[in-house]
């Protein structure tokens, strides 16, 4: 089991979220008997050189067809293996999401899809590329897990919760290299329990991927306002952590969701799905992309024209919070 | 049924009493809407009660219109998408290798489901990976929902095409079942080539006002059709009675 500590966080922000996954793909190949991993063509560009290298006998790579690969990697789970199948994000939640949906959900079948590329990091590649409605499908399926890791030290945990789950897992890595770091030593990561890694009265931020380190960074400008947020990561998106939310609609005046997605169907919805089964609840402020397709350019660019940097992220908090106050 | 019939009754190495035998062989029904035929094999051979036939289609039972996962009965796989299956084979023909068991894997494809491009995917995979023991059947009766595939969808000269994926290709009557199992039962193929049987079919065959008739893909027959539809087959199966001979 790798250990989380500061050098090895520093080592996996460097190494960004694919080759986090890459690092605790060699070490699951060691340790875990079962384990198959299965790849249409991205083998190299998603950080599993190594992998290859070590367990040639664990590696099935189908060229570039996500349908077929996500039809064998349920067949071999189905014998028995312990399947990671992954391309980016885009092409494996929609490429093949019928395969994921009648393979992986409807026979319930022991397959974690790891997504690379999701959010906007993929950049001057475009829309294509872009991860912007994977959460919205995956979450859809029945008995769907949905896990966004916020840095390299919990993509790791991601992988290991996701392979001792035995049944469908979607893992959404968001981010390019040198990721911000937001955890430098052990914690306890569950499936469906989200972390609180800031306490605040006035406002909570559910946040998810890369955006929790930037919720962190707001909530620091919020508290200079005179604003206390509390920020809770949330990992999970499917099974939500409800008891979250709810304790979260005790205190706060304002609860935020935070995410690199689409506004329509990611962890705002979840969040607005469930807390408009309370009884009462504060109003929520949905961070996360418009519902349109916008124009290609760099990650960092990206993140500041759709408001998903730290200072964004802030200024739309406190107007919110203003326009409540009133 | 007559394809049905050879693999569970004489080709496949199975044992109904043990479901999950890890030698077993494998079949896997692609085309899910030929569930009847499946249900009624795995029933004769014994993985469950031929009176649960009659709970077929019922509200909340275990046979609906297209099979589900259920090891327990002898099913395999959750069908009624189309082009689906072959990959699903394979996936399973590589754990014979990876769990060092030797095993066969069938995979029961429809011709109209050949339209689907994921079908050619597995199928350039499956000689890639020199999974000799994965063995396609496709029932090529030439009629889909809008019509024959020739106007539909024209799979033109269909056992070249599976050969130029890299497949040792056979055709066969699919209603002759020494035919059938010879043809699966060949010990001359390659053991490092996928083996594809195409077998020439024709749908409701044997039941003069079923045949060809694409409306009996999916439909309910009155007393009166039943008692006819069985009158036709017990005549014709009284000739051929006694010609299996291997």
């Amino acid at each position: 089991m790798l250990e989380i500590n500061a050098v090895n966080s520093r080592i996996w922000s460097k190494l960004g979220s694919r080759g986090s996954f890459g690092v605790a793909m060699h070490d699951l190949g060691k340790s875990v008997e079962e384990i198959i991993l299965v790849t249409a063509d991205l083998g190299v560009l998603t950080g599993l050189t190594r992998f290859m290298d070590s367990y040639p006998n664990k590696f099935i790579n189908t060229g570039i067809a996500e349908q077929n690969m996500i039809g064998i990697a349920a067949g071999m789970a189905k014998e028995g293996h312990n399947v990671f199948a992954t391309t980016y994000a885009t092409f494996i939640t929609m490429r093949s999401y019928e395969q994921v949906r009648l393979n992986l959900a409807y026979m319930n079948l022991n397959v974690t899809l790891v997504g690379s590329g999701s959010g906007l990091v993929m950049g001057l590649s475009g829309n294509s590329h872009y991860g912007i409605e994977d959460i919205a499908l995956m979450r859809s399926l029945p008995g769907m897990v949905v896990l966004s890791p916020a840095d390299g030290a919990e993509v790791i945990k991601s992988v290991y919760a996701a392979a001792a789950h035995p049944g469908p897992v979607y893992i959404r890595l968001t981010g390019g290299m040198n990721n911000p770091i937001v955890y430098t030593e052990e914690y306890d990561f569950q499936i469906g329990k989200s972390v609180k890694l800031k306490e605040g009265d006035d406002v909570t931020l559910f946040a998810t991927g890369t955006m929790v380190h930037e919720s962190l960074m707001a909530a620091q400008l919020l508290q200079e306002q005179g604003i206390e947020a509390a920020v809770v990561n949330m990992h999970t998106i499917k099974p939500l952590d409800r008891a979250a939310i709810e304790q979260a609609c005790l205190s706060s005046k304002l609860i935020v969701t935070v995410e690199e997605h689409g506004v329509i169907g990611g962890l705002g919805s979840a969040v607005a799905e469930y807390k408009s089964t309370l009884a009462s609840s504060p109003p929520q402020l949905l961070i996360g992309l418009p519902d349109y397709f916008g124009k290609m350019g760099e990650y960092a660019y990206l993140l500041e024209k759709y408001g998903l940097t730290g200072k964004k992220i802030a200024e739309t908090v406190i107007n919110k919070f203003k326009e409540i106050a009133k | 049924m007559e394809i049905m019939a050879a693999l569970y009754g004489a080709v496949m190495k199975h044992d109904p009493a043990n479901p999950y035998w890890a030698e077993r062989d494998r079949f896997v029904l692609s085309k899910g809407h030929g569930v009847l035929a499946y249900y009624s094999a795995l029933a004769e051979t014994g993985y469950f009660s031929t009176d649960e036939l009659k709970n077929f289609e019922i509200d909340g039972g275990p046979l609906g219109g297209h099979p589900v996962l259920d090891m327990s009965r002898g099913m395999e796989f959750s069908s009624g998408s189309l082009g689906m299956g072959l990959s699903f084979g394979l996936g399973i023909a590589l754990t014979s290798r990876t769990h060092n068991v030797p095993f066969n894997v069938y995979v029961l494809l429809g011709d109209g489901e050949c339209n689907e491009g994921s079908v050619w995917e597995a199928a350039m995979a499956a000689s890639h990976y020199k999974l000799g023991n994965l063995i396609a059947i496709v029932d090529r009766n030439n009629l889909q929902y809008d019509g024959t595939n020739d106007k539909v969808m024209d799979l033109m000269d269909f056992k070249m095409k599976w050969q130029s994926f890299g497949w040792e290709a056979v055709e066969a009557d699919g209603h002759n079942i020494p035919e059938i199992y010879h043809a699966l039962s060949n010990k001359k193929r390659s053991s490092d080539k996928p083996y594809v049987i195409i077998a020439h079919t024709i749908k409701g065959n044997g039941v003069s006002f079923m045949e060809h008739q694409r409306d009996w893909h999916h439909n309910r027959l009155t007393q009166a059709q039943y008692d006819q539809a069985v009158m036709e087959l017990k005549e014709r199966y009284a000739k051929e009675e006694g010609d299996f001979s291997c």
